[in-house]
This record gives C-alpha cells, structure tokens and sequence, in this order.
C-alpha cells in the first residue's frame, strides 16, 4: 500500500542507521571508547542540562509576567519575545564571537579605555563550554515561554483566586501555586530545547566541543568509519529518544494539572510605578541579547561587507537556497497530504503506525538523518555502477548520493513531521460529517474536494510550506554532509566563512537565512494572538 | 399507491459486526417518521444508509418508487435528493451563512439561487445576517442555518441526526415544532433520529423503536405508549412498572389488584403467569377504594405528584395523582386501577429472554 510504502520510506534513515549500528564494534569504535568518548557524553549531557536551566530561567519569568501581569510594553514584547526563534544557534555564535573576542569591539573599547593590554585582565572566553550554552539558551528560550505562557494562561481563574482568599501573595501565587500547575508544561518546553541543543552542530563544531555530533563528523569523515559513525548516531539517538518520552509523557500529564474549566481571565495585576518598568527590563534582556544585538551587528557587518560580497556569485547562492527549500517544501508538503489523507480515509491502526514512524526523523539530529540517507543512497550507487561496469561497461557514477536528490530526501526525511502536523491540524478542522454534508448537497467526491477540502485548507497548508521552506533554509549538517560537490547554500557558505575567520564576510548570508526565520516568528506570534482567552467571544 | 419511503429487509453490516439486521418500514406519503432507540442501537446508521453513505448487504431501500440501495449498489448521495442534518451541523466554516445556505444551489440561475438564499435565510429569521460566518452566531441560530442549507435544494426527504441534542430543552422542543411546520409547509418528507422520547413526540407522525439494530415496533406515539409491542418498548417509552397475573377462564386475568378484564391473548392458557403493564395514569387515587397502598417516594411535578407506592405484596406501583393530594411518606393511599389498554408479557424471568408480548384494547 502507497501510504505505508512511504512513510516507511521516510523512516529509512533512522532505520538505516540502527541496523547499521548492529555491526560489531571496529578499531575505531575501540579507540573512540578509550580515548574521546567519555568527552562527547559528558559535554554532551553538560550542555543538555545547561541550556535547560538556562531556557528556564530566561523563559519562565517573561512567560509570567507577560501572561500575568501588565507593565509598559507587554502588547508587544508578548510576541517580540518570540523573535529569537529567527536566528539559528550558529549564527547567533559567530555574531557573538566577533563581538566578544580579543580582536572584537568590547574588548577593544575596554582596552582603550582603561589602556590595557592583553596581560592585564581576564575576559570571559566566548568559544567554550559555557558560552555555548548561554548562545543556545539565547535562541532556544522561546519555546520554553511559548509553552510555560500557555500553560499559565490556561489555569482556571479560580485556583489562584483561591490561593489568594487563603491569603497567598504574589510571590506564593507563583511558587506554590502557578509554577507546579504548569510543571508538565515546563518539562515539555524543556526536553524540546534539549533535543534541540543535542542536535546543534554549528555551534559546537564553532567552538570546537566535543559532543555527539560533532564527533560524529569526525568519524565520518576524519576516519572514515561508517559503522563508528552509526553508532555515536545510535547513542545520540538514545539521549533524544529518552527526552522525547519525557516529553510525550509530561504532556499527557499535563491534561490532569488542568484544573477547572477556562473562564475569562481577570484583568492583568498592573504593577506600581517604577516596578512596571523593572518588569520591563527583565523581558527586554532576552529580547536584547538573544535579537536585537546580533541582529544589529549582523546588519552592521552586511552593510559595510555587502558590496564586496553581493555579487552575481551570491545571487546564485541565494537562488540556490531558495529554489531548495522551495522544492523541498513543495516534496514534504506533498508527502505530507498523501499521509494525511491516507490516514483519513484508511483509519487503520497498521496506517497509523506506518505515519507515526515517518515522523521519526523530526526528532533525530540533522547529522544522523544524513547518516542514515548516505549509507544506504551509497549502497544503492555502488551495486548500480558496478551492475553497469558489469553488463553495459559504463559508470553510472554516483546517482543518488551525490545528487540532490539525497538532499531532498533527507529533508523531507527530516521535516515531513512539520508538514504533516499541519495538514493534520487543518484537516481535522474538516470533520467527515462536512465532507457528508457536502455530498447530500449534490457535491460529487471531486466537488468536495475543491469546493470545501482545498478553501479550508488552504490556510494550513500555506503555513505548513513556509515553516519548512525557512527550516530547510536553516538547515547546516545534513547539508554539509549530503550536498552535491560545489553546491553551497546561505547556510553553508555562512559555516564555510566563518570556519575561514571570515564572520564579517558571512554577515550577508546569514542576515538573508535571519531574514527569513522571521516569517514564522510572525506566524506564531499571530497564533498567540488568536489563542489568548477572551478573543473569540462568540455569543 | 407506492409508499413515500420503503426499507424492505435491510441489513447493513461492519464486518464482522451486523449492525442492523432484517429491518423493513415504510413511510407513507411525505410524513414525518422517527428513530428512536438508546445509543449504539444502529439507528444512525441506518439514517446514513438511506442518505447513501453506508452500502447494504441485504434488502433495499426505494423512495417514491425508485430504487436508491441494493446489495452492490448504491446511488451516490449527491444523486439522491435527500437532504440531511447532522449531529455537529457541519456548517463550512470558511464560508457565510449565505454561501452555506447557496451551497446546494450549484446550476441554479444566480437571480433563483439569491431569491431562494433569502426566502430561507427569512425562513429561519436570519435574514439580516447573512454576511455573517458561522462561528459569529449562536448554537441555536446555527442549528437553523444548517436547516436552510439542507432544504434549499428542495430535498424529497430530510433526514435529522439527533440535530437537536446540543441545544437545552427549551429551545429543543420548540425548535422541533418549527421545522416539524416547515416541512409540512413545503411538503418534504421528514426522519428523525433521536434518543429522547419526547423529542421524538413532539417532532414526528410515526415513531420506529429500535434495539441492537432490529426494528421492534414502528407506529404512533400513542400506540408506543398504551400497546407497546415487547418488554423493551414498554420499558422505554414512558415510565411503568409490571404487575404479576395470572391467567384465569375466560381471558381475565387476577392480579393483586383484582381480576382486569380482556381479550384472552393468543396462545396462552389458563393457569399462565403473565406480567402486566401498569402505567402511572393507569393507577387512579380513590380515596373511596378498598385497595390501598403504602407511599415510599414521592416526587412534586408540578400539576401532579408522581408516588411510589408498595403494595402489601412488596410490588412496587406508580401512581401520578393531581398535587392537591399531598400525602407524606408512610401514609396508605387509597387506589383503583383504570387500565384502558392490557398490555400482558408472558413471565420467563428464569431465562431473562425477550418474549413477543400481547396487547389488547378493552
């Protein structure tokens, strides 16, 4: 059946790269263990659990506060709050980077203000563990505050009006009261930052840390170990999984901490005077550091390189990269419908499980779904070639693995699940009794089709092509990993540059791809609007 | 003359599971039918088979004498010019009450499908919102979009799928009056499936009980309530309890409450065990009678009480007595039967089974 066919298809490389980590352990993987391993897990797990607590500490107090309470500027930072999401972890670290190092303009200025020199004083080293976290934190924190904010908007008026009769004060309401009400949803917002900073590769490999990922390009390509490989992708894929449960969990639980049904919210707790202002501050913080000032020194680099860089060469690029994650997007979103409807019209638990498993490769890093496209995409080539050498005495050469078409997989492999939630989101707006409704009406299966499935979706649909339009356009290791020899995209000719030193040459590049991750922010930020209670008051 | 409506040996199955079995009724003339049954009794599904989204195995379905299903063969619904009304409405949500009124109209002239638009729209007294969407006006005012919408292309039938069960029962009852005019008015047929009897008396000429996807008695309210078919109709419809009788010479049957006379029923003899029907109007307060009972729940009504009673026996009665007769928990009323209709059951509590039950008018 087609249905099943492909979403076993999409499930391919996490599949793949299972089996392949099933071979027995090699020389490589025997060095591996005694000489960097421990290195990788630790590093690993120390960024995991840092930038958790640091998503928290950045995500929870805005998420009250403009949830809660109101104070100048809450109307906007609400969703400019969101705006971080737009620069990937890689670009805020290089934008850091030249801002902060020894050559950059804070520690230039200090030095000529307090006329030191290099041996003079200590400065905090950007390109290490810590800063690495904190650069994650800074772009990883929105979903944290999306879901803590959600979770605080929806707890029932009553509970904390209780709290209050019982004689609880603003700083009790929250501790004892909101904050444990909302922990599934914190849990939830906080495995999703940990799963992300696990499949973080730029920043880390830009800072030169050891962690899963990176170790696995290492072997990759440094030793050339495919098995070795699949089995850092295995135990990398183990820490995700784990936190996918965690998740899966915590959000089931959370339907039981929803006490009480939604009532309209009371009016926000203003604060008095110079409070106010002080809340403002603390929301600015993130806002600043995690947006405004990288994104200002971006543009600042791009304005003083762009005639130098901006050439018909990065025209192209540009062209690239869009036509890309155009077509990429158009594939995913393409697949995604076939899924949907097949498991709309085909409600059969084999289908169901056959889609669920397609949405693996969200979850896995970007390096392992490339992983498990590579090996069996290189199988595939080596049996054709040589099948050809064989009976036609030609060379195929390499027709999947070194083709876009590899690329193309791997990003649907990796981004169908964003598809697919949001044809499922739009077609379960669509109940069957529409589809009845539009039959009885004279409707033939075709009419339905186009005069009721296509108006309602289409919504959905547009949404759903951008978020992976501007995810693919984002992407970094699957592509460095899969592209085609000579082709570049915004994302990989930013890595490139800034691995060559050159940050200020990558500013353009990576002002298009921050650009362009707007759009969703924008989307998000609608949505929110949408949700908050009180909105759709229909009689 | 060929009846309006007319399901003849119909099953419709969920391999494996039959859901309606061996079901045939026959709608005359463009009346107003009902299908009434708790939930899971097939009912809906049955409704779905007519408006032609659920194939039969077995039997067929004809409307004014035209065939519509048959085992291998369905009509497409959009063919079949019978309109439908569903649980959750499902009003397009993308499109104004106006669109979704016109939705049925596709091949009308643009003037007729406009003219039709608003006679209905005014129909339904949302004339002055049809540039509305349908999330912007209330359940009830939606419940009437979803009538214009279904009746705009001038349906033969309009089938009702418990259209009315999200409404409070106020507005439910009148609602079911309204369209019960309207289709009259226009002359379109009607079928209702509902699991609220008094939904199904106020909107419906006939009334089909159905259970586990069998048909056990279709006819008039009346007759539902005074000569249930079996046990189960008698138990469903209206409120009873069943009176242990025994059979005497000459069909009258004696029972703790004296000797009720009638029709002997067919095929039971003198001597038999039977149950009989008791109806809490059947049960007259009399303060004159020498029977008399003990009260052991009372519930006020309004006009009326409805007692519990107990009977030196320990069978329990109901009496309904008008509320000016206020007696206290404890106290013995005096009471007389006044049954117009017997209805008697054979017992057979041993084997718990269903029996056909008989029904005579005295």
């Amino acid at each position: 059946m087609l249905v099943v066919g492909v979403a076993l298809l999409l499930a391919l490389p996490v599949l793949t790269v299972f089996v392949t980590a099933l071979q027995p352990t090699g020389a490589v993987w025997r060095h591996l263990a005694a000489t960097v391993l421990a290195d990788y897990v630790w590093n690993s797990v120390l960024l995991m659990l840092g930038v958790g607590a640091g998503t928290l500490l950045i995500g929870v107090p805005a998420a009250w506060l403009t949830s809660v309470h109101e104070f100048p500027g809450r109307r906007w930072l609400e969703w400019a709050l969101l705006l971080p999401m737009a620069i990937p972890a890689y670009i805020i670290a290089y934008t850091y980077t030249g801002l902060l190092d020894f050559a950059g303009p804070v520690q230039a200025t200090l030095r000529e203000w307090f006329h030191w020199t290099r041996q003079d004083y200590w400065f905090p080293e950007i390109r290490s563990l810590p800063g690495a976290v904190v650069m994650l934190a800074l772009v990883l924190y929105p979903y944290v505050y999306l879901l803590a904010r959600a979770a605080f908007l929806d707890q029932s008026l009553a509970v904390l009006e209780v709290s209050r009769t019982l004689g609880a004060g603003p700083w009790r309401r929250f501790g004892a009261v909101a904050l444990p009400m909302a922990r599934p949803a914190l849990i939830a917002g906080v495995s999703l930052v940990q799963m992300e900073a696990l499949a973080d590769y730029g920043t880390v490999q830009y800072f030169g840390i050891g962690t899963f990922t990176t170790g696995i390009f290492r072997v990759w390509y440094g030793m050339n170990d495919s098995t070795a490989a699949a089995q850092l992708a295995v135990l990398l894929l183990l820490f995700v999984f784990a936190l996918l449960a965690f998740e899966q969990l915590s959000r089931r639980r959370a339907r039981f901490h929803h006490a009480g049904n939604r009532q309209y919210r009371p009016a926000r707790l203003a604060f008095a005077g110079h409070w106010g202002w002080l809340a403002t501050g603390v929301c600015l913080i993130p806002l600043l550091f995690g947006f405004l000032i990288p994104a200002a020194q971006l543009t600042v680099w791009a304005w003083r390189t762009a005639p130098r860089v901006v050439d018909g060469r990065f025209l192209a690029l540009l062209a690239n990269s869009l036509w890309l994650a155009l077509g990429a997007a158009l594939l995913a979103l393409a697949l995604a419908l076939l899924l949907g409807y097949g498991q709309r019209l085909r409600p059969r638990p084999l289908v169901r499980l056959a889609v669920r498993s397609a949405g693996l490769g969200y979850a896995a890093p970007g390096t392992v779904v490339a992983i498990g496209v590579m090996l069996p995409f290189a199988a595939i080539d080596r049996g054709l070639d040589g099948w050809a050498r064989e009976w036609l005495g030609l060379s195929t050469g390499l027709l999947l693995s070194g083709t876009l078409t590899a690329l193309l997989f791997a990003y649907c492999a990796r981004f169908l699940p964003v598809a697919l939630h949001g044809v499922e989101a739009g077609l379960t707006r669509i109940r069957p009794s529409m589809d009845d409704a539009a039959r009885s009406l004279g409707s033939t299966p075709r009419g339905v089709l186009w005069r009721v499935h296509v108006p309602m979706l289409r919504g959905s649909l547009l949404t759903a092509l951008l978020l992976v339009f501007v995810d693919v356009l984002k992407e970094l290791p699957a592509t460095l990993i899969l592209r085609p020899f000579n082709f570049n995209t915004l994302a990989v000719r930013a890595y490139e540059l800034a691995s060559d030193e050159r940050l200020m040459d990558s500013a353009p590049f990576a002002l298009a791809i921050v650009l362009a991750g707007i759009g969703p922010v924008i989307l998000l930020s609608r949505a929110i609007g949408r949700t908050r209670p009180g909105y759709d008051a229909v009689p | 003359m060929t009846p309006f409506l007319d399901l003849t040996d119909i099953d419709i199955a969920y391999p494996p599971r039959r859901v309606v079995q061996d079901l045939s009724l026959r709608l005359e003339c463009a009346g107003i039918g009902c299908l009434l049954g708790p939930s899971g009794c097939g009912k809906t599904t049955l409704l779905r088979a007519i408006a032609g989204f659920e194939p039969l195995q077995r039997g067929s379905i004809r409307l004014e004498g035209v065939e519509l299903s048959r085992p291998g063969w369905t009509l497409p619904p959009e063919r079949r010019r019978i309109g439908m009304m569903f649980q959750d409405l499902a009003l397009f949500p993308h499109l104004t009450l106006a669109d979704n009124v016109a939705f049925g109209l596709r091949g009308w002239k643009p003037a007729e499908q406009r003219a039709r638009v608003r006679d209905l729209l005014r129909l339904v007294g949302l004339d002055d919102c049809a540039k509305r969407y349908p999330h912007q006006i209330s359940g009830g005012q939606q419940q009437r979009v979803a009538l214009a919408r279904a009746l705009a292309p001038r349906p033969r039938l309009l089938l009702l799928d418990e259209p009315f069960s999200s409404l409070d029962v106020t507005l439910r009852e009148g609602l079911a009056h309204e369209i019960r005019a309207i289709l009259l008015r226009e002359g379109i047929g009607g079928l209702l499936v509902s699991h609220d009897q008094f939904e199904a008396f106020a909107f419906a000429d006939e009334i089909g009980v159905l259970r586990e996807g069998r048909l056990l008695q279709w006819d008039t309210a009346y007759n539902l309530y005074h000569q249930p078919a079996d046990r189960f109709v008698a138990d469903f419809i209206g409120q009873g309890v069943l009176l242990a009788g025994r059979i005497e010479e000459g069909g009258r049957v004696s029972t703790e409450l004296g000797e009720l006379d009638g029709p002997p029923g067919t095929g039971c003899a003198p001597g038999d065990v039977v149950e009989i029907l008791v109806r809490p109007d059947d049960v007259i307060h009399d303060d004159a009678s020498p029977l008399s009972a003990e009260v052991v729940e009372r519930a006020f009504r309004g006009a009326q009480f409805l007692y519990t009673l107990r009977l030196p026996s320990g069978a329990r009665l109901l009496c309904l007595a008008p509320s000016h007769h206020n007696h206290a928990l404890g106290q013995r009323l005096g009471i007389r039967l006044d049954i117009d209709h017997r209805v008697m059951f054979r017992r057979e509590l041993a084997t718990g089974r269903e029996d056909f039950g008989w029904s005579a008018t005295i």
